[in-house]
């Protein structure tokens, strides 16, 4: 079992929209990174909802860290969930609780033990360069650190798949590539990382599998047309 | 896959260091929003202190009407045909019984002398032939008496040869109380509905916190929060809604109590009295304040458990 996810011909269909993804198969090798592309509405999204149970395929199978997402009933979501660290795009932290506290919720849904918790999400501000920050309140901390927190939030359980929605959107250019460095930081030791991104130009010069769709389909190689973006962006 | 996790603490460890969390977070979440969960708490307080003030209303005409119990006499009627020396044999043997306190004896002719004198028929009864009244013997018995014993002389004193009824004069103390237990169930009633509205209220204004903290319930569905985790802090919410009604609803009461004492204690005095009004009895008072806690809590639970279901993230 060496994939931590595995799609295998799967399509999702919206109601009055039509397929979004279509006959997708692709996989992601454990301890792989690998950057997930292609211009809105191509389906990356939805992809990552389908990993994380938001959504549930109209067919096909997908298998996550060798388990069939078919197989988890409704209330055993919140248990498949906690598997996966997500980062998204607009932050997503909780503005009336501390930076400390958005970090700890994980573990606290875990009911990790009181001390414990304090010494783990020590440890995952320090990784993400946020350990004086730990009092703070997110909305005094530039978007770049946000974002950070948001990381910090997504591995402090240490899950092994890390899923990430355009996690620099919302960034300028030297914030965006800290956090793509992160992201490189923590597939080195061994996460399994997924992230879905527009910024091409950021992502050119790293040595990961590009994945791509284009409207709602898998290509192998890259289109001309993402070719000409790469550069413009580049 | 979700093997064992070696930090997570022991279940029961788990289970109050979760719980100890949510109540000491949303007793914050109260306090930084005191004036409108007061506001809160005083309608659940009204409403609870409603059916418990009408609780105490009942108990104490109840214990009022149980202290007249010993002014209940038993009334003899005599057959006409019965002389004042017969009626008088009959006095001397009650006297001689253990639990008759005093008996006197009202002949005919004084029956029909006062009935003349207080009912305003006098004019009428002077047209009759004869005297329509009965020689009547009242036998009061002494205070503290059960009441079979009192039932069991009227059946045994009704036997007598002289005697043509005998009555215990506690037809109006019967009907008081039937009055009491229909009110006893009136309050039962109403205690229920008022309930009830505890649960609505309680439900509407956890509704309003979910609807504000529905951002944070996304996010925490999304990082893998289950069900009961999320649903916990509102619970607790509930609970200190309940509690903290309870106690306004105690003040309420023990204020109503405070205030109608003196105006007790003097109507009392006008009846020769030294009644003094009883407050909420202890255990309805705990029953006051765990119906506040458990409605709060249940109020908080309908109303989580629906919108949970139907806030998703997207």
């Amino acid at each position: 079992m060496a994939d931590i996810i595995h799609f295998h011909r799967v399509s999702h269909r919206y109601e009055g929209v039509g397929d979004v993804l279509s006959d997708v198969t692709l996989t992601l090798a454990k301890g792989e990174m690998a950057f997930l592309t292609g211009n809105s509405g191509a389906g990356k999204s939805t992809l990552l909802k389908l990993i994380a149970l938001l959504e549930r395929p109209t067919r096909g199978q997908i298998m996550v860290n060798g388990q069939n997402t078919s197989s988890v009933k409704s209330r055993q979501i919140p248990l498949f969930r906690q598997q996966i660290g997500v980062v998204f795009q607009n932050f997503n932290l909780l503005y009336d609780r501390s930076v400390y506290d958005n970090v700890a919720i994980p573990l606290v849904i875990r009911g990790i033990s009181h001390g414990d918790i304090g010494r783990r999400v020590r440890a995952a501000l320090d990784a993400v360069g946020l350990l004086g920050k730990e009092k703070a309140a997110p909305i005094t901390l530039s978007g770049g650190e946000q974002q950070r927190v948001g990381i910090a939030r997504a591995i402090v359980a240490k899950p092994q798949l890390l899923l990430a929605d355009e996690p620099t959107g919302n960034l300028d250019p030297d914030m965006a590539r800290e956090v793509m460095e992160l992201f490189r930081r923590f597939n080195e030791v061994g996460v399994s990382v997924l992230v879905a991104t527009h910024a091409l130009g950021l992502i050119k010069k790293l040595p990961y599998r590009v994945i791509h769709l284009d409207k709602g389909q898998l290509t192998t190689r890259q289109s001309p047309e993402l070719m000409e973006r790469t550069i413009d962006l580049g | 896959m979700t093997s064992a996790n070696p930090l997570r603490a022991g279940f029961f460890a788990r289970l109050t260091q979760g719980h100890a969390r949510d109540a000491v977070f949303t007793l914050g979440q109260f306090y930084r929003n005191l004036s409108g969960a007061l506001l809160t708490c005083f309608v659940m307080g009204i409403t609870l202190a409603l059916p418990a003030s009408l609780h105490m209303a009942v108990r104490n005409v109840s214990a009022v009407s149980y202290a007249w119990e010993s002014t209940l006499q038993v009334s003899l009627f005599l057959h006409d045909s019965t002389t004042p020396d017969q009626a008088g044999l009959i006095m001397q043997k009650l006297r001689a019984r253990p639990g008759v306190a005093s008996v006197s004896y009202i002949s005919r002719a004084e029956s029909l002398a006062e009935f003349k004198a207080l009912s305003g028929f006098g004019a009428a009864l002077d047209l009759l032939e004869s005297n329509p009244l009965p020689a009547v013997i009242t036998i009061s018995p002494v205070k503290g008496v059960q009441r079979p014993l009192i039932d069991a002389l009227v059946v045994e004193l009704g036997r007598l040869p002289e005697v043509e009824v005998a009555k215990l004069d506690r037809q109006w103390l019967d009907r008081l109380y039937a009055f009491l237990a229909l009110a006893e169930r009136l309050v039962l009633l109403v205690a229920g509905l008022l309930g009830l509205a505890v649960v609505v209220i309680v439900g509407n204004t956890i509704r309003l916190d979910i609807e504000a903290r529905r951002a944070e319930i996304v996010v925490l569905k999304l990082i893998g929060a289950t069900d009961g985790f999320i649903r916990r802090p509102f619970l607790y919410t509930g609970l200190w809604y309940g509690l903290v009604g309870g106690i306004i609803a105690w003040l309420l009461v023990h204020g109503a109590v405070l205030a109608l004492t003196q105006p007790t204690l003097d109507l009392a005095g006008l009846y020769g009295s030294s009644y003094r009004l009883q407050g909420l009895p202890w255990d309805a008072t705990a029953l006051m304040f765990g119906a506040g806690i458990l409605l709060g809590w249940m109020g908080a639970w309908r109303t989580v458990s629906q919108r949970l279901r139907e806030i998703e993230p997207q």
